[in-house]
């Protein structure tokens, strides 16, 4: 292996979050670095709830959601439809909040697949050492080595057009960073005082990890799976952009924007742009909330980076 | 280095094995059964034994593991399959699709890779000033659009909007395939798929610029007073374009990722696009190569990223 002072080469390792958070890391320091780093939590915070309130009350509350109207067709945006209406004339304001409730739960319920496959992996991994070890992390590698959106693909072909598959499609691809996170994790542990002392006093493996590793890793897995929800989110749409993820009358923000290509070539660009600036609002605030969070969970990691 | 390569072309193999039997695996448990798409809807016309006489020519018939080694054996003597969406050899298919891919995710990486040089080099440069924050904050709002959405919106303006380019596609209707045609054509995918892959390169070198300001020898170049064109230039840069290179290498997944959608988008009739088509027709002879191609440009990507960082930096060792 080439060997590199602090850069780590294997492919997987320069995840876009992890660079993206080095760099918010740097900004983030010098004079009145923490009061900002405090501002743009609290808009990030604000940002990120009015948008879950809006999309779970909005859709909810309004008289007709979905209805499709032939007489009012891709109509611009105006008082009556804020967002215009779509190619089937259903209202683009109450359709795209609805998209992002679909999206964010399918969104979140993948992460928590994969955090809960990365951290037992992890777990398994760190805590067994030798041979399994090499194995499930030679494992990992190959899932990183190829591309995600790809290998989401090929197991969303599988079951076309089910809720489950497109969850299973985002679950399964990204277990692998949380894995090595939970896996260096266990690893640092594995050698502390605390976990020394139960282990010569007599505790077995499942208690040791029961007790003293779980608890140490779960904030980490937490974070780690937080960073993960832009991603989810992104894979989700793209999916169903591509016409291979949720079901087309299910209203998610890539369904619409599916249904927006076809608009744009007939010059409704709002019936991709709303929607857009929805998701992109709504990744932006988690990851920024995840970013602060990373910076208070690894401190080190802040100092390290700040330079 | 040559053990270095030798090394990684060995760990290669295992990987895409392993990718192999698990796409194959997924295949073998699909409900989708792939004797209806050789038939299509003749199959309510076809005979019992018919469909048993295809099915056994298919080898559909033959246990799983089997099939796998058939399939093995049929890549390693050259023969890939036939692709079931196409109904051709999944080696013509290649042939003729590859080539535009790598000239699409070419120009794209290329023009992302000069255009982060330059704006990163300038937001470091600059930074804590206006030029700075205005740049950063795009990198960070960019890197949350989707492509297909930056590729939507880039049809909508420069093409339908302004009407300078085309839609879509590698030519337009009914002309010859020209390279002006396709110049013309290529510009707009291109420039989306660099655009999609920048915010992360812009940060980076920006970020990397900013540790080699702090470096010995830029102190030392500074103290010696040298302009600070020459001091950011030729001897902060050339530090920050190490760990620069590691990233263009690592980033291979991400590029596939755009070429797949802004192939989609732009109907350009890359491998990338066929990876779409194959899954909706749920043509797996086809998508097994394609993801084995992709995991191998992933490899190849990380390789080349260390073999260019021992080759560029005499401290990095290539054994260990």
């Amino acid at each position: 292996m080439v060997e590199l002072d602090s850069h780590d080469t294997t492919a997987g390792e320069h995840r876009s979050w992890r660079s993206a958070a080095r760099v918010r890391a740097g900004t983030a320091r010098g004079t009145g670095g923490a009061a900002r780093a405090r501002l743009r939590l609290g808009a990030a915070v604000s940002v990120l709830a009015l948008l879950v309130l809006a999309a779970l009350l909005v859709p909810t509350l309004s008289s007709a959601p979905g209805t499709v109207d032939y007489q009012a067709v891709r109509l611009s945006p105006g008082p009556e439809h804020p967002f215009g209406t779509d190619t089937s004339g259903r209202d683009l304001f109450v359709r795209s909040l609805a998209g992002l409730r679909v999206s964010l739960l399918v969104a979140v319920v993948s992460t928590a697949v994969s955090a809960l496959l990365g951290t037992a992996v992890g777990a398994v991994s760190g805590s067994l050492g030798g041979w399994a070890d090499r194995l499930l992390m030679r494992v990992v590698d190959a899932v990183n080595a190829v591309p995600h959106l790809l290998l989401g693909i090929v197991i969303v072909a599988l079951y076309q057009g089910t809720v489950l598959a497109v969850v299973l499609s985002i679950g399964l691809t990204h277990w692998a960073t949380v894995a090595r996170v939970v896996r260096s994790e266990v690893l640092g542990l594995r050698n502390r005082p605390y976990v020394d002392a139960a282990v010569s006093s007599g505790a077995g493996r499942w208690w040791v990890l029961r007790k003293h590793l779980l608890p140490a890793i779960v904030p980490q897995a937490a974070l780690s799976a937080v960073l993960l929800v832009p991603h989810a989110v992104f894979h989700e749409t793209a999916l169903s952009f591509l016409g291979l993820g949720l079901p087309p009358h299910l209203a998610s923000i890539g369904n619409i924007l599916s249904d927006g290509r076809e608009g744009v070539l007939l010059g409704a660009w709002w019936i991709v742009a709303f929607p857009a600036a929805l998701l992109v609002a709504t990744t932006l605030s988690v990851s920024g909330i995840a970013a602060v969070w990373r910076d208070r969970v690894v401190p080190t990691r802040r100092s390290e980076l700040a330079l | 280095m040559a053990g270095l390569v030798a090394r990684r072309i060995v760990l290669a193999v295992p990987v895409l094995l392993f990718v192999s039997l698990a796409v194959f695996l997924l295949a073998a448990a699909s409900p989708f059964d792939p004797i209806h798409q050789y038939y299509g809807v003749q199959i309510f016309d076809a005979s019992a034994a018919d469909v048993a006489r295809v099915r056994q020519q298919l080898g559909l018939d033959r246990p799983v593991p089997l099939r796998f080694l058939d399939w093995l054996g049929g890549v390693l003597s050259g023969d890939l399959g036939v692709s079931r969406s196409m109904r051709r050899p999944v080696a013509d298919v290649l042939a003729e699709r590859l080539p535009w891919t790598l000239l699409l995710a070419g120009c794209g990486l290329a023009l992302a890779v000069v255009f982060s040089l330059f704006v990163g080099t300038l937001a470091a440069w600059r930074q804590g000033g206006w030029l700075d924050r205005l740049i950063t904050a795009l990198g960070h709002a960019l890197e949350g659009i989707p492509p297909f959405v930056v590729a939507l919106l880039a049809i909508a303006s420069f093409s339908l909007g302004l009407g300078w380019l085309p839609v879509a596609g590698l030519t337009d209707a009914g002309s010859a395939l020209g390279p002006a045609q396709v110049a013309e054509h290529l510009v707009l995918p291109a420039a989306v798929l660099g655009l999609s892959q920048s915010p992360w390169l812009v940060l980076h070198v920006r970020q990397s610029l900013l540790a080699a300001f702090t470096e010995d020898h830029v102190t030392g170049a500074r103290a010696r007073g040298l302009r600070e064109r020459v001091v950011v230039l030729r001897h902060a840069l050339p530090t920050a374009l190490l760990p620069f290179v590691t990233l263009i290498g690592a980033r291979v997944p991400e590029l596939v990722t755009g070429a797949v959608l802004v192939e989609e988008v732009f109907s350009w009739p890359g491998v990338a696009s066929a990876v779409v088509t194959a899954a909706r027709a749920a043509d797996y002879p086809l998508l097994t190569v394609l993801t084995l191609l992709a995991t191998a440009a992933v490899l190849l990507g990380s390789l080349l990223a260390d073999v260019a960082a021992v080759l560029l930096d005499p401290r990095v060792s290539a054994d260990g």
